[in-house]
């Protein structure tokens, strides 16, 4: 689901989830009468939640516990697959990789930040404009976008390392040179996430109230002072919802690497992700049991990730 | 936008210094606005060079002249016809398959009564913690099962159930007034009809935001139709793009003609939609 990962997910404390349906309680005066209307409705999405979503989930946690012949059939295995997984050094690199692409994605929080209280100036002109051009790399296909990185990141001909040379630093292989790739990837990665954040923030900002920042300059209070005593504290909620939704997003990256750095690309076993090693042993070398294993590992960390993001949450952030 | 309708500030505290700020925000704004374009930009250029000024070491900002012929190439030497109407195919089964599943069964979780409601919706809004790769293979050994490789069904089958689209949904129909659906069900009028006729318009806000979001995820997603097509005339565009470069070699100015074509139609009508996007994308819920 990245896109819908990407796209916005449910707030993790929307209060329209705790608050039920007015007069749905048991023995209504109504009690009865939808009789098989319910079901008329619910059936189409629910078959397919099962066949497509609730199966298939159950499924690969039966295939990680087995192995697949190479003309098909699979054996069970037993914890095999988790075994190898465990002291695969892959494993080890992917979520390394993982983690430098997320740091550096998560930089861009405090420039979206910033970029959001800019834009929330009262009286600025041409706002509308530029949250537009903040905004485009988002919805922008990933694999597109790709293809002119590609070129701006070119060891040869590329204008990074034209730019780069002009002041005195010779550029590297960025695609091709492990170490670089990832960091190179995540700058793309951070670009296309800024707009993202930008908007969250921006509507987070809207319910601040202007009073606060005008008593605050009254008081004599600079620019930066008002920023950090008054933006950023109101803002936390936002900011750990937008943490939240790209740290998921960051851990799922896949289209970025595989389009900037090509099937063939010599950096690329030094360069993967959790999900490319994913898709590397499933779909490449056809270990599908494997692979299975490795999206288990995938679900484990990132329900980690997110239950240590809510644990930590309540030392910074503002909850009223 | 909302910039216009905050109550202007009294005169006395227009002072030098939010003159000077606005400044400081029009040149950080422009400055970082054009970086976030310069690759679109240099993609326009590129797009519209020889190949031998896009390798150039010494970046030429402007082709010598306008190579249109790149685009044409596109569509001539490129599986790009048949790979955009499978992207606009796709994208529109999937979006009409979510917005009719995800709005019945959003409604009928929000508003009616049945044995089991309460397990169901919490069994399909628990599909929204668990990544995508968590299903994929067994997706994919079903629809090959079903013989559906490099077909549109193959691609669009899973996508078309939502449990986020029918999270935003029922939370939409919650927050509805009951009043005007007692009255109809009064009048005597079906459940089909209350729920066409009275809350189908009413939602039609939160429609927009599930279009918005299924059909941005459904015109960009690479993965799944990565795995389930091989043939380049059934891939839709992300997978037929990420897979051109080894295709064509390096004749990069169409390369970036492609990508250009291919991510345009979804920017343009984004523009044009922009308010709604940008309100859609901000998740309501937030304080």
């Amino acid at each position: 689901m990245w896109a819908q990962a990407r796209a916005p997910a449910p707030h993790p404390r929307n209060p329209s989830l705790t608050r039920g349906p007015r007069g749905c309680g048991a023995g209504g005066p109504q009690r009865g009468r939808d009789g098989a209307w319910p079901w008329l409705f619910v059936l189409p999405l629910l078959s397919g939640i099962v066949v497509f979503y609730l199966w298939p989930i159950v499924q690969t946690f039966y295939f990680s516990f087995t192995e697949w012949g190479v003309f098909g059939g699979s054996t069970w295995t037993g914890l095999q697959n988790y075994t190898r997984l465990i002291t695969d050094p892959d494993l080890y690199r992917s979520i390394g990789n993982t983690l430098i692409y997320t740091v550096i994605v998560l930089l861009g929080v405090p420039v979206a930040i910033y970029i959001a209280s800019l834009l929330n100036t009262p009286r600025l002109r041409f706002a509308s404009f530029y949250r537009v051009l903040f905004f485009l790399p988002y919805i922008a296909m990933p694999t597109a976008v790709a293809m002119v990185w590609r070129m701006i990141f070119n060891g040869d001909f590329g204008i990074l390392n034209y730019v780069l040379a002009r002041v005195g630093i010779d550029g590297p292989y960025w695609t091709s040179t492990p170490g670089f790739a990832i960091v190179a990837v995540a700058i793309v990665g951070l670009w296309s996430s800024l707009g993202f954040a930008i908007i969250v923030l921006g509507a987070g900002l809207k319910t601040i109230p202007p009073e606060l920042f005008e008593a605050a300059e009254l008081d004599g209070a600079s620019p930066w002072r008002r920023f950090t005593s008054i933006t950023v504290p109101l803002l936390t909620p936002s900011i750990f919802f937008v943490v939240i939704v790209t740290v998921i997003a960051c851990f799922q990256v896949f289209d970025l690497l595989y389009a900037i750095l090509g099937s063939t690309n010599v950096a690329l076993p030094k360069s993967m992700t959790l999900v490319y090693f994913f898709y590397q042993e499933g779909f490449v070398n056809n270990q599908k049991g494997y692979a299975s294993a490795i999206a288990m590992a995938i679900f484990l960390v990132i329900g980690l990730a997110t239950l240590a993001q809510f644990r930590l949450q309540k030392r910074w952030v503002n909850s009223d | 936008m909302t910039d216009r309708t905050v109550s202007p500030a009294p005169r006395a505290h227009r002072g030098s210094t939010r003159g000077g700020s606005h400044v400081v925000a029009h040149l950080v704004l422009s400055v970082g606005g054009f970086l976030m374009m310069f690759p679109f930009l240099w993609q326009i250029i590129m797009s519209l060079s020889t190949n031998a000024e896009v390798q150039s070491v010494v970046p030429h900002l402007w082709p010598a002249a306008i190579q249109w012929h790149n685009y044409a190439a596109v569509f001539d030497r490129l599986s790009f016809l048949p790979q955009l109407r499978t992207s606009v195919v796709i994208t529109l089964i999937r979006v009409g398959a979510q917005v009719l599943l995800c709005t019945l069964a959003g409604y009928a979780f929000a508003r009616m009564r049945f044995r089991g409601r309460g397990v169901l919706l919490g069994v399909t809004l628990s599909i929204l913690m668990v990544p995508s790769q968590a299903f994929l293979i067994s997706q994919y050994q079903i629809v090959q099962g079903l013989g559906w490789l490099d077909t549109v069904a193959g691609i669009v089958a899973p996508g078309l159930f939502s449990a986020f689209g029918t999270f935003l949904m029922r939370t939409a129909f919650l927050n509805m007034p009951l009043e005007l659906e007692e009255a109809a069900q009064l009048d005597g009028a079906s459940p089909v009809r209350v729920f066409w006729s009275i809350m189908l318009p009413l939602a039609r806000p939160t429609i927009s935001v599930l279009v918005i979001t299924s059909s941005l995820w459904s015109w960009n997603e690479l993965l799944w139709p990565l795995v389930v097509s091989t043939r380049q005339e059934a891939m839709p565009l992300p997978a037929g793009i990420a897979t051109l470069v080894s295709n064509l070699d390096t004749d990069y100015p169409v390369v970036m003609a492609a990508s250009m074509l291919a991510m345009a139609p979804i920017l343009i009508l984004f523009v044009l939609l922009q308010r709604r996007v940008i309100d859609g994308l901000a998740p309501s819920g937030l304080k």
